[in-house]
């Protein structure tokens, strides 16, 4: 399992774990959208801390996260950050765009 | 040091982990930090998840991937070529600003070569539509941050 998600009233928190790349960022996107869509979330919650490899197919998975949860008044807030994910989110300009902690 | 391998896998993007672990193996005969792999690793992630979704539009295809070693002033330097037989990019300019995607509806970052580029010390692109494209990319072993 590459994303765990949990609930907490509106607050949505996804976890991901191992390597992400372009092969599993649609299923993760997938996962992700389903509960965006079907409950009444308006926080989301990226946990990177289990990440041990992202490329920018991860970046793109969450700047359209960004964008979704952004779309409908929501906020989203990244955490668990690494050396390794926070230069290429640096890189993508998003950083400026999110909490993170 | 002088080595070199040669790989050749399809354009499935199961394929973009071994790929990445391949060439991270082959590099780990240098005595390369930390930092320095994973460095390696994701340039090698971004050139061959290209080639899947842009060079062969998540059609099938070849991706050959060739990785050398050399010495140059004392200092080991790994030079990783990815190439594919796809559709080519007409303005590679273009194509390697960052934000550019030209696939945004399938939320592409546009930052593959931004990537490379930063975690690389050079990169060349060359293409041609209709032929195909090759990612030369270079890095030096033991000049980057400490481990």
């Amino acid at each position: 399992m590459k994303c765990e998600l949990n609930q907490n009233g509106g607050e949505l928190t996804a976890a991901l774990y191992g390597e992400i790349d372009q092969h599993c960022a649609d299923e993760i996107r997938e996962q992700i959208d389903r509960e965006l869509d079907i409950k009444n979330i308006f926080s989301l919650i990226i946990d990177l801390k289990n990440v041990g490899f992202m490329d920018s197919s991860g970046l793109g998975l969450i700047m359209g996260r960004y964008k979704k949860i952004k779309a409908r008044g929501g906020k989203m807030k990244i955490v668990g950050l690494t050396p390794k994910t926070d230069r290429l989110l640096e890189m993508s300009g998003i950083k400026k765009l999110i909490d993170k902690e | 040091m002088k080595n070199y391998m040669k790989l050749e896998i399809p354009s499935k993007s199961v394929n973009e982990a071994f790929a990445r672990a391949a060439v991270g193996a082959f590099a780990a005969q240098t005595d390369l930090n930390v930092e320095e792999l994973a460095d390696i690793k994701t340039s090698v992630s971004e050139a061959v998840t290209n080639s899947i979704i842009h060079g062969y539009r998540n059609e099938r295809g070849i991706i050959y991937i060739e990785c050398g070693l050399s010495e140059k002033d004392g200092k080991c330097m790994i030079e990783v070529t990815v190439r594919d037989e796809g559709c080519g990019i007409a303005d590679i300019e273009k194509a390697m600003e960052p934000l550019f995607t030209t696939a945004a509806d399938e939320e592409r970052s546009g930052m593959g070569f931004t990537v490379m580029q930063s975690f690389m010390d050079s990169l060349k692109v060359t293409s041609e539509p209709g032929t195909g494209t090759t990612v030369t990319m270079t890095k030096q072993i033991g000049v980057g941050a400490d481990d």
